[in-house]
């Protein structure tokens, strides 16, 4: 076998797998970063590539598409926000909820969608000069979708923003200490309401991609668990966007040689291993007082009422 | 910052109810710039919900606020902040894994948006040698003591510019030492024109940092008077509202047999780092061992370690010469000790069962209380009415849900369990923290009774007060070790001052004293 082949089309299909789940993962440290866990990230993904869909399908431009995306998967983590936030409904009820909403919905409204190709897909983007590199061309440079390029921007960007600009300190005191940024003046709702926000935002843009770029195509339940990955890759990362970027990779390189290695393995076992590894991610950083060290934010799933202490 | 004169602020007739409380009844009071204005007070009297009607994090339901001559209606701690007033909490309002200079960013207008730490670094730095406030703006908060906490909790509303500052129960969580340095920098602040108030309900402190006194008792205003022109026993007699005994009678102590032996305790705190290291106690039957410190250098710890709730990394635990080292908490209390939690409501009770059932909890699982896993009822009951009359639990009746009744009540309630079956050996954490001077007095006499009825008591306090009162000897904690054990009748506040702050006391000097 041409190992430098093997490596190069792993690689590669490893960044392309792992474009959702990074730009999932960006969405919920940004939710969490805030205080409001967000386990609807599944059906915000699922909603984001029916609309991703049929949006790009119907105008016949994959831009379309994306931004449909995006704008679904907000309006839906508005209302997560609305019930956790406003109602203070019980964040994980309200999370699963939306899972279930989303794939429920998604499923009705794609019927009539269902096994046809999307006739405007994202195409890859060769980039000048570096795309012609030997091996790394074509590992890094040929067969990636702008999206993978902009997950990476867009880490960095939101990284600056949590950790070096007066926003970022806002963001992460009402997710540790919502009462003290009551004390300051800050509204804790409206932040919590703009991160979690802009979380469905993004969690949107990565199931868009599914349908949009990566199939491109719409089946239904076509995220297949990836919402429940981006929840353990949030912990794995330690809430830093930055980690976030190869947590993301990583598993997009699971995700990819579950199918590589059918020839060797059982096929069922292997479709486990993503899963299994999140379990496995869960429980390594449960010990040892993790939680508090692996900077889990203070006040995580709490909803916020003044005068509580 | 403007001319003097800028800071007078009135409030008039402010009023405020909470279900079931009348918190503020008609309240007035002045603050002029330059000077310190103390509001003394038991705890429930209404200090603190006046002050956090003035913050804004409360609305009046009836009276006026007018600052600098304006009638103004404060609708938000933001608001209060634009208006030259600031606050200083009991319980700190920091993010404690924040660096010193973020949490003072947070919500600060005029910060850069971009890498605001290094400009309000700058500012901080300013500010600390103005009002002698030394802090490092790059460490992580909760590797701060408390008194560098309460520094970075007064610089934040200095760099807001705030006129006005409101202290609340500052001294709680200080050193003696520190409580010095805290009342120096009021000096400086009350120097540049600042009016300061200054909420406590300690006599002594009260009569040194502040010019004015208001003394408040069930959310009324009792009378303001200039500090220089009353003393001690006026004040005690305005805010409890009768004569007050400042000393119990206690017997000498007669030790028995060792109740606790404890060796070279090492212990994990929550965050994981070592919250005992190597700590050695000894006590006796019938006698009480004080164990002093400021808040957070152990004390939590060596409580729950002793009680069964905390594992001991390293080191031994013999109660009446049991080795009972991770022993389980059931284990523990069936063995003879017991325990008078910290934090009463959330770990001494169960708040929705009643009375009764909240008496036998812990010792539901036994004869007369359980036959065959069927719970007795009468037995409970009679045992309820029992204790509900020997401890004086003021109740509607055995059946009421336990959080209904006040704090005073509910810690009568959990050392009427507690020490029922007389115990061997009692842990006591904050036995009295928050209640009032009848209640306070009651759980105090109830602690002797049991110390010369045989048992050993482990008294953690921060009331230093109280430690010097009912203990017989005392230890002091400093970073979870012990800075040394003095008999209580040979402690200077002083000497205890300086081990509070982490001065070792000489082995050899034990037993020489004054």
């Amino acid at each position: 076998m041409d190992w430098t082949s093997w490596l190069v089309g792993t690689v590669s299909r490893a960044l392309a797998f792992g474009v959702p789940l990074l730009w999932g993962t960006l969405g919920e440290i940004y939710a969490e970063r805030s205080g409001i866990v967000n386990l609807g990230v599944e059906g915000m993904m699922i909603l984001g590539a029916y609309a991703g869909f049929a949006v790009a399908q119907t105008y016949g431009h994959p831009g379309w598409g994306l931004l449909a995306a995006a704008a679904v998967g907000m309006v839906a983590a508005l209302w997560h926000a609305f019930l956790t936030v406003t109602l203070r409904a019980n964040q994980y009820v309200s999370g699963l909820a939306l899972t279930l909403f989303g794939l429920g919905l998604a499923g009705l409204l794609g019927r009539g969608w269902e096994g046809r190709p999307l006739r405007a897909p994202l195409g890859s983007l060769a980039v000048p000069v570096l795309g012609d590199l030997p091996v790394l061309g074509p590992m890094l440079f040929r067969d990636q979708t702008v999206l993978t390029y902009l997950g990476i921007v867009a880490a960095l960007v939101l990284w600056i923003v949590l950790f070096r600009t007066r926003w970022g300190i806002v963001v992460r005191s009402v997710g540790e200490s919502p009462a003290t940024a009551d004390a300051v003046g800050i509204h804790v709702g409206l932040v919590r309401y703009l991160c979690v926000a802009v979380g469905g935002l993004l969690a949107g843009v990565g199931g868009g991609y599914l349908s949009v770029a990566y199939r491109p195509s719409w089946t239904e339940g076509m995220t297949a668990g990836m919402g429940w990955i981006v929840i353990a890759l949030t912990i794995f990362a330690s809430w830093n966007p930055l980690r976030a970027i190869w947590g993301a990779f990583f598993f997009g390189a699971l995700y990819h040689l579950s199918f590589r290695l059918q020839a060797y393995v059982s096929p069922e076992l292997l479709k486990m291993m993503p899963y299994a590894f999140a379990i496995l991610v869960l429980a390594v950083s449960g010990f040892g007082g993790a939680r508090r060290r692996g900077g889990a934010p203070g006040a995580l799933g709490l909803p916020y009422v003044r005068g509580e202490r | 910052m403007a001319e003097a004169a800028w800071a007078a602020i009135h409030l008039q007739n402010i009023t405020k109810s909470f279900p079931g409380v009348l918190a503020n009844d008609r309240v007035s009071l002045a603050l002029r710039s330059g000077e310190v204005h103390a509001l003394l007070g038991e705890n429930g009297a209404g200090k603190t919900t006046l002050m956090n009607i003035l913050y804004g994090l409360y609305r009046a339901d009836a009276g006026e606020i007018w600052v600098k001559g304006r009638k103004v209606n404060i609708r938000s701690p933001r608001h209060a902040l634009s208006l030259g007033i600031g606050m200083v909490h009991q319980h700190f309002k920091l993010v404690l894994p924040h660096t010193v200079a973020e949490n003072v960013a947070l919500g600060l207008s005029g910060t850069p948006f971009w890498a605001p730490t290094r400009a309000v670094a700058r500012r901080l730095g300013d500010l600390s040698d103005r009002y002698g406030l030394p802090v490092d703006p790059d460490r992580r908060v909760w590797d701060l003591s408390a008194g560098e906490q309460q520094r970075v909790e007064i610089l934040k509303a200095l760099i807001r510019g705030a006129e006005v500052l409101v202290l609340d129960e500052p001294t709680s969580v200080l050193t003696p030492h520190e409580v010095g340095e805290l009342l120096k920098v009021l000096g400086r602040m009350k120097a540049e024109g600042h009016a300061i108030v200054f909420i406590s309900h300690k006599l002594d402190e009260v009569l040194e940092a502040a010019d004015w006194v208001t003394v408040m008792r069930r959310g009324q205003v009792v009378g303001t008077v200039r500090a220089e022109e009353t003393d001690k026993a006026a004040l005690a007699r305005m805010m409890v509202g009768r004569e007050v005994v400042f000393r119990l009678t206690k017997k000498a102590c007669t030790p028995g047999e060792a109740a606790l032996v404890a060796e070279d305790l090492h212990v994990r705190s929550d965050r994981g780092s070592l919250a005992l290291k190597g700590i050695s106690l000894a006590l006796c039957r019938g006698e009480i061992l004080g164990v002093a410190g400021v808040a957070g250098n152990g004390q939590r710890e060596l409580v729950e370690v002793l009680t069964g709730l905390r594992r001991a990394e390293r080191g031994r635990v013999q109660v009446l010469g049991q080795d009972l080292t991770r022993a389980s908490a059931r284990r523990l209390s069936d063995s003879g000790v017991a325990h008078i939690p910290e934090e009463r409501i959330r770990m001494g009770i169960v708040p929705g069962l009643s009375v009764e059932e909240n008496l036998i909890l812990k010792r539901h699982h036994r004869p007369p209380f359980c036959r065959g896993g069927i719970l007795r009822l009468a037995a409970a009951r009679r045992f309820a009415g029992q204790a509900i009359e020997e401890y004086r639990i003021q109740t509607p009746s055995a059946r009421t849900p336990a959080k209904l009744l006040s704090g005073g009540n509910i810690q009568k309630l959990i050392l009427a369990r507690e020490l029922s079956g007389s115990p061997a050996l009692v842990i006591a954490a904050h036995p009295t923290y928050g209640l009032d001077v009848g209640a306070t007095e009651q759980i105090r006499e109830l602690l002797l009774r049991q110390r010369d009825a045989g048992a050993g008591i482990l008294l953690v306090s921060e009331d230093l007060e109280e430690i010097m009162e009912l203990a017989d000897r005392i230890a002091v904690l400093f970073r979870g070790e012990i800075m040394g054990v003095v008999p209580a009748g040979e402690a200077s506040l002083e000497e205890i001052g300086l081990m509070m702050a982490g001065e070792r006391r000489a082995a050899a000097a034990a037993g020489g004293g004054r």
